[in-house]
């Protein structure tokens, strides 16, 4: 326990950077590999359009989706604007929950 | 237009009477395999020399090509610059045959360099010439090593026109890993899959305190099969100067895992090499207060 204290104060620098790289890295990736694949974004995209047309009717023209970045994060930014919410599908859930 | 296209067409069934031909004939075949990074002074020049030599020492008859024209280094670190006469360029364009552009190396009677012409550019040849030229080599050698030159333009079309297979060459940085990730995507879109991976200059000392990437860390990241780690060593640098790739130096740490990674391109099974800091002072220290 003595050693394991020893060893902790002479044998370590104090913060680490290699996670610092390792966080970097990832970040940049994420961009990167977004950015260089306009076809990833469109399937993405094209995924997006069939899951959410089973619930609501959306404006397919006036949809954005784009990779947002800041020095912490990267974010998937979606703005999809609604037409109106099927009303059937809404209807078989309820069906769904009461029997 | 109709004309170029004619003769492209034409060329195209050369290549492929040429591949069938062989079949027919039932010739065993070599590989092409492209060593690669993206970033420029990783180590892709000094891997493809001590790779080559490795397979050349295990007896395989073995032809290294630079292709980066305009900018050539392989002759240097092979210690062949002097007895140049001919090139890459010069064979392309017909100025002379293959054979005589071939040079000797000096240790090992089967294992030859084609290299790069000095005073043209990388558009002297194109990834159609380029994928000839290792298929005809691939009839006589058992493995066609390709120098890449950094970047993601022509030259690096070049030289992976006619390859199998990939390596790529990365250091535990996050700008040459950023890149070799780049590269991993293009490879990927030109059809060579499963590129292996080679992580060049680690320094254990710096792993274990945290201030270097482990190779788990760039493993993860990328997601390729590593092919081999190699350590930082300043026996490299010597080994430079004198023009004598590094696993000839049997005291040699990264020419110790050159020789390892040479070992699994021919498919055998090698541990990884052990890395691990042994500190001279701590270990008696800890033999002393009997903890091991």
């Amino acid at each position: 326990m003595l050693w394991e204290l020893l060893y902790r104060v002479f044998g370590r620098e104090s913060s680490s950077s290699r996670m610092n790289a390792k966080e970097r890295l990832r970040l940049v990736l994420v961009h990167d590999r977004a950015s260089i694949s306009p076809y990833l974004m469109n399937r993405l995209k094209e995924e997006l359009i069939q899951t959410i047309s089973k619930y609501m009717v959306i404006d397919e023209e006036g949809m954005e989706v784009s990779l947002d970045q800041d020095d912490q994060e990267v974010v998937l930014v979606a703005s999809i604007p609604v037409k109106m919410i099927k009303r059937d599908y809404m209807d078989n859930i309820r069906m769904r929950e009461t029997s | 237009m109709e004309k170029g296209k004619y003769l492209q067409i034409v060329e195209i069934d050369l290549r492929l009477y040429r591949k069938l031909n062989r079949r027919k004939v039932g010739l065993s075949m070599g590989e092409t395999i492209v060593v690669t990074s993206g970033k420029g002074g990783v180590g892709k020049t000094t891997t493809t020399a001590n790779l080559g030599t490795a397979l050349a020492f295990a007896g395989y008859k073995v032809v290294l090509i630079d292709t980066d024209i305009g900018l050539r280094n392989l002759d240097v670190v092979m210690g062949l610059e002097n007895r140049i006469v001919y090139d890459i360029v010069d064979v392309v364009h017909g100025n002379c045959r293959l054979k005589q552009a071939l040079i000797k190396d000096k240790r090992f009677s089967s294992l030859y360099l084609l290299p790069a012409a000095q005073t043209k550019d990388k558009t002297a040849i194109s990834p159609l010439e380029m994928e000839d030229l290792c298929e005809e080599l691939k009839e006589e050698y058992d493995y066609v090593l390709v120098d890449c030159p950094a970047g993601i333009e022509r030259g690096f079309y070049n030289a992976i026109a006619g390859a199998d297979k990939a390596i790529v060459v990365t250091t535990p940085e996050v700008s040459a890993v950023r890149d070799a990730d780049r590269i991993i995507g293009l490879l990927e879109s030109a059809d060579l899959r499963d590129p292996k991976l080679i992580i060049n200059r680690i320094r254990p000392r710096m792993v274990k305190n945290g201030d270097m990437m482990d190779i788990e860390d760039i493993v993860d990241i990328l997601a390729v099969d590593l092919i081999g780690v190699v350590p930082e060593d300043e026996k490299i640098i010597i080994s430079t100067n004198k023009g004598e790739p590094a696993v000839m130096d049997m005291g040699s740490k990264a020419g110790e895992a050159f020789r390892r990674i040479a070992q699994r391109i021919r498919g055998e099974e090698v541990p990884l090499m052990n890395l691990e800091v042994s500190n001279p002072i701590m270990e008696k220290l800890r033999k002393l207060i009997g903890m091991r």
